[in-house]
Formats: C-alpha cells, structure tokens, sequence
C-alpha cells in the first residue's frame, strides 16, 4: 500500500442512497492519489516525472451528469463536490483515470421515490 | 539566505521582545490548534467523508486484519475488535516499555508489535503504512481525554522533554516556549501561533498534502528556528512528545485532525 500508480487508490463517495424525485442532491468525492506535478525535483536534481490524475466522470443512470479534467495544479487527493437532480432510480458510476494507466472506478446505487 | 534568515531572526526577536513571558498556559486558557483554522478546515475535519485523512484510516483497516511476518499474523489476531481494544490506547502514549526501558511513541509501539509477535520488519519511520496504522488506531480515541500515564519511570524523560521545550535552538535562537507558551494567539507572518497541543496526530496537512506523525511536525519546527532535526525516532524526539502530550493532557484527541 505504497504510494505508487500501481496500487488500486483509496475512494470515499459521500452521495445519499434514497431521494425523491426533482430534489437536488449533493455528491462528494474523495480520491487518494499523490498528484505529482512534473515540475518537482528530487534530491539528486533529476525531475520527478507527472502523475496526475487527468480526468473524473460522474455517470448517472448511464449519461455523463459532471466531468473535470485535471491539471497539475490541483491538490494531492482531490476532493469534488457536485449537484445533480434525482430524476430515476439507478446507478451512479464515478471513474477516475490519469497518467501510468491509473484507474479507479466507484459505483453507488440511487434509489428516487 | 543567510541574510534572509538574519531578517526573520531580527523580525522574530523585534515580536517577542514585547509581552512579558507568559509561563506555562493555564489548564482552562488551553485551546486545540483547530479553534485557530478557518472554518473551510474545521468543516474539512468534522466530517469523515470529506476527510483526507479517512482514506488512511480506511488503509489502516484493511492493514490491521492483514498477516504480516514470518509470524503470519494479524494486528486483529492478537487484539481483535480494533473499536474495543484499542480504544484510548493511543490517548495514553508515549508510554514506557519495559524492554527498552524507555518510553515509546504510538508508531514506535506498533514497530516493536510488528517485530516481537509477528516477525516482520518494522515499517519505515513515516512510511504510508505506518502512518496509516497510527491513524486508525488513534482513530479509535476520538473524543476520549489525552491521559499520559502517571507512570514514576517517565518523569526523567519528562523533564528531559520539557527541557528541550525550553532551551533555545538553531541559528535563530528560539524555544518552542518562546512561540508557544508565551506567543500563542498573536501572528507569525499570516499564521495565528498555535498553543502547540499535539491532540490531533497522526494528522492531514494541507501543507504536506498528507497524513504525517507528531515528529514529522516536530521536525518541520526544528527546521523552522534552523535547527538540524534529530534523526527519527531519536530518544529526544520521544521526550518531547512526552511532555508535550502531558502538557495537553485532558485535553480531547481530534485523531486525525486537519491541519493547515
């Protein structure tokens, strides 16, 4: 449980599981992941290569609800809040894909009243 | 940076020239560092699933059923139900151990855990692993009063920390006393002093971007007056947690904390 693109990343999703149908909803996201920015150097000068994670999408019953591309600019584990309106029952689908193949993926069920 | 560093000693010693010296903080004026942030990183530390630190946590959990060593043995093996057994264990470190006849940090407890029952190599100090047990052990003392032991072996580590707190280090000639008995509240650069209340470790960072120790922390002062930091898990390291954990005891673990 190194902190290397390898090891499958730690994710927390905060959405709830029941609504009724038309409210506005929030859902967070929480990702470990290191974030390095490419434009570091290590100790002996050589530059720590980017790895970042490049790209976040929210699925909602299968259509694309919120998406974020990312820059080196944000912060280590980035964390995301976002709203939606519960329309229908179904799942919610939260990937997560960056540089050296890095992928995780979340899904959490929504059941609207 | 030698004169960048000669500034920031003669700004230093321009602010602390004028109070008087305060003296050790009274038990009811004690206040946690998280009275001090913004309410952004309060709100950032009251709920789990915002958390940084949650996702070491959950890392702990997964570590503390995990075999490990030649042992092939578990943290759960031993001691079970995490939520029962090691509920205020980490509110009562460092403690001494009878074998080193020292007194002994959490992570420097789990370490001796790792190499006296299961047979596996202690975890590197600071290591994601490490840090991560920590937290989910301190995870389990949330709420509960930090209680030092009153143990008679430790009073000499004791006043070796408190010595340390004291004595003035590193080119700029500061005490932790200087900034956070007798400063605490007032402003260094855009930063409020905090009373230096170690009640929140292993804790997330926001300056680190991750969960790190209280020697971690410890360090980055020493670096701060210029001091050399000691190598970790230094005995002087362990003496200063002592007594800076005795300075707050009472005080509520926020295990894990946030922290700017």
């Amino acid at each position: 449980m190194t902190e290397t693109a390898q090891t499958p990343a730690r994710v927390l999703v905060n959405a709830p599981k029941t609504a009724k149908r038309g409210d506005v909803i929030e859902i967070k996201t929480l990702v470990s992941h290191i974030m390095e920015t490419g434009f570091r150097h290590d100790t002996s000068g050589n530059l720590v290569p980017r790895n970042i994670i490049t790209r976040f999408e929210c699925r909602y019953d299968g259509a694309v609800i919120f998406a974020a591309d990312f820059s080196p600019a944000i912060a280590a584990n980035p964390f995301l809040t976002f709203f939606t309106v519960a329309t229908v029952s179904g799942p919610l689908e939260f990937s997560w894909t960056g540089d050296n193949g890095f992928a995780t993926t979340h899904q959490a069920m929504l059941t609207v009243a | 940076m030698m004169r960048k560093a000669a500034i920031l000693a003669a700004m230093l010693v321009t602010a602390l020239a004028v109070p008087a010296l305060a003296g050790e903080i009274a038990p009811q004026d004690r206040k946690s560092g998280y009275t001090g942030m913004s309410a952004e990183n309060r709100a950032m530390q009251d709920d789990d699933t915002i958390n940084p630190a949650t996702l070491w946590v959950l890392d702990g959990e997964a570590l503390w059923s995990a075999k490990a060593g030649a042992a092939n043995q578990s943290c759960a093996g031993c001691h079970g139900d995490a939520a029962v057994s090691m509920k205020g264990v980490s509110a009562r470190y460092p403690a001494f151990d009878d074998a080193s006849r020292a007194p002994v940090d959490i992570e420097q407890r789990i370490n001796l855990c790792r190499t006296r029952h299961q047979n596996a190599t202690p975890l590197p100090p600071e290591s994601r692993d490490l840090v991560a047990l920590s937290a989910f052990i301190g995870r389990q003392s949330r709420g509960l009063p930090i209680a030092t032991p009153d143990d008679p072996r430790l009073k000499p580590f004791l006043a070796r920390g408190k010595a340390l707190y004291t004595q003035r280090q590193g080119q700029i000639n500061l005490s932790c006393a200087q900034c956070h008995d007798d400063n605490w509240g007032r402003n260094l650069a855009g930063n409020i002093v905090p009373q230096g209340h170690p009640n929140g470790y292993p804790l997330y960072r926001l300056e680190w971007q991750s969960v790190g120790t209280l020697q971690r922390r410890l360090r980055n002062c020493l670096t701060g007056i210029r001091a050399e930091p000691y190598a970790y898990n230094a005995p002087d390291y362990v003496a200063l947690e002592l007594y800076l954990r005795q300075r707050a005891a009472g005080m509520l673990v926020e295990t894990p904390a946030v922290r700017p």
